[in-house]
């Protein structure tokens, strides 16, 4: 799948040209190496979920996952090359959806629950 | 930077092309971030009826397909990395590059939804899609996977071990209760419906946000027909880019949440 003439297409960008694009540029190989990465964490997640660890199950499912989602954000989404203010706007995002849940799961998960009434079901 | 003010590309409110990139993209990571919460309501339910639930999801987890989810998963990734390599492409202005990639990437989409249309279609034949016809054969689960143990006491272990503060007063009230409306059945299968519910609201719209990027794809592909891109300006496939890629990352937690239980 390497596309060699891409890499030659960038050599060849006229010289004036090249003061506009001061920003960062990754190199192909790095997708392809962060795809790999990427590939081999999807087989990890599904050899560990047909192990039964119990409650380390869910914990490792979810910190494989985010670990991926980090990967695609830093190099795929260019956020390790991006402004310090968009780390902010991204930051914003994955830190409210954590308040969200862990301030319902301290609701829910700390609650004694009562039977459901006879009529109710 | 002197001669970036003399660029076609440049917009008169900013002052460098960089500063107008960066400016968009910050737009674009605003919107994913609301994308983020959007999302996160859903998620939020579902952990939430997890929480409360965990036998009659782990049921409903081994009622959906394993294979299928994963190569899903597999041609979601491809795609990322196809969307990755356009961008590099429109980055070296490189424009039968953009084209070539963005319809590999149309191209992994449609196999993409092909598979959820195959699956959902499977979910409708089995009876599995919540409402007036719901109905679970217990026999099912055993055919599609793994023996799924339904005595009571391996339940109770495997909930407590799970959900240590809920796992009691659940298995006194509710589930025994139903334990004995419904013979073997160790859950209400009311609460496989509220899995079944969330399997198809998460992967619907996540299914959705993938026919709009196949949408938008098709206008990238005439503007840079047009030779509407520059190695100067991109940010219509750079924003898509993002796009995609974000709609990926909600397969990586759907994946091993919906498949993997």
């Amino acid at each position: 799948m390497t596309d060699p003439s891409v890499d030659t297409v960038a050599e060849a960008i006229p010289a004036e040209s090249a003061p506009l694009i001061n920003h960062h540029i990754s190199p192909v190989t790095l997708y392809y190496k962060i795809f790999g990465l990427l590939m081999i964490l999807t087989v990890i997640t599904v050899a560990i979920a047909r192990v039964d660890l119990g409650f380390m199950n869910i914990v490792m499912a979810v910190t494989i996952a985010t670990l991926k989602a980090t990967v695609v954000a830093l190099f795929f989404m260019h956020l390790k090359y991006s402004a310090k203010v968009t780390w902010v706007a991204a930051a914003a995002g994955a830190i409210w959806l954590c308040v969200m849940l862990a301030l319902t799961l301290a609701d829910v998960l700390s609650r004694t629950w009562i039977p459901t009434p006879e009529a109710w079901l | 930077m002197s001669d970036a003010h003399s660029s076609p590309y440049l917009h008169h409110h900013f002052d460098t092309l960089e500063q107008q990139r960066q400016a968009s993209s910050l737009g674009m990571w605003v919107f994913i971030a609301q994308e983020i919460m959007f999302f996160g309501g859903l998620f939020l339910a579902y952990t939430y009826y997890r929480a409360l639930y965990p036998e009659a999801f782990a049921v409903g987890s081994s009622l959906l397909s394993l294979g299928w989810g994963g190569f899903n998963t597999v041609v979601l990734i491809c795609s990322s990395l196809t969307v990755a390599l356009s961008v590099h492409a429109a980055q070296v202005g490189n424009k039968n590059g953009i084209m070539r990639y963005i319809v590999a990437t149309m191209f992994l989409g449609v196999i993409f939804l092909g598979v959820k249309y195959i699956e959902y279609h499977a979910k409708f034949d089995h009876n599995l899609v919540p409402g007036r016809n719901f109905q679970f054969e217990p026999h099912d689960a055993h055919a599609h996977t793994a023996p799924v143990e339904f005595e009571l006491p391996a339940l109770v272990a495997s909930a407590q071990a799970q959900v240590p503060q809920m796992a009691m007063p659940a298995m006194d009230g509710e589930a025994l209760h139903a334990e004995e409306e419904h013979g073997e059945l160790s859950f209400d299968p009311r609460h496989l419906q509220i899995f079944f519910s969330l399997y198809f609201a998460m992967t619907g719209m996540h299914a959705l946000h993938m026919i709009i990027g196949i949408g938008l794809m098709f206008w990238l592909l005439r503007l840079a027909g047009t030779n509407r891109f520059a190695p100067e300006y991109y940010t219509p496939v750079e924003l898509f880019g993002l796009y995609w890629h974000f709609v990926d990352i909600i397969w990586i937690f759907l994946f091993p949440l919906l498949y993997l239980i």
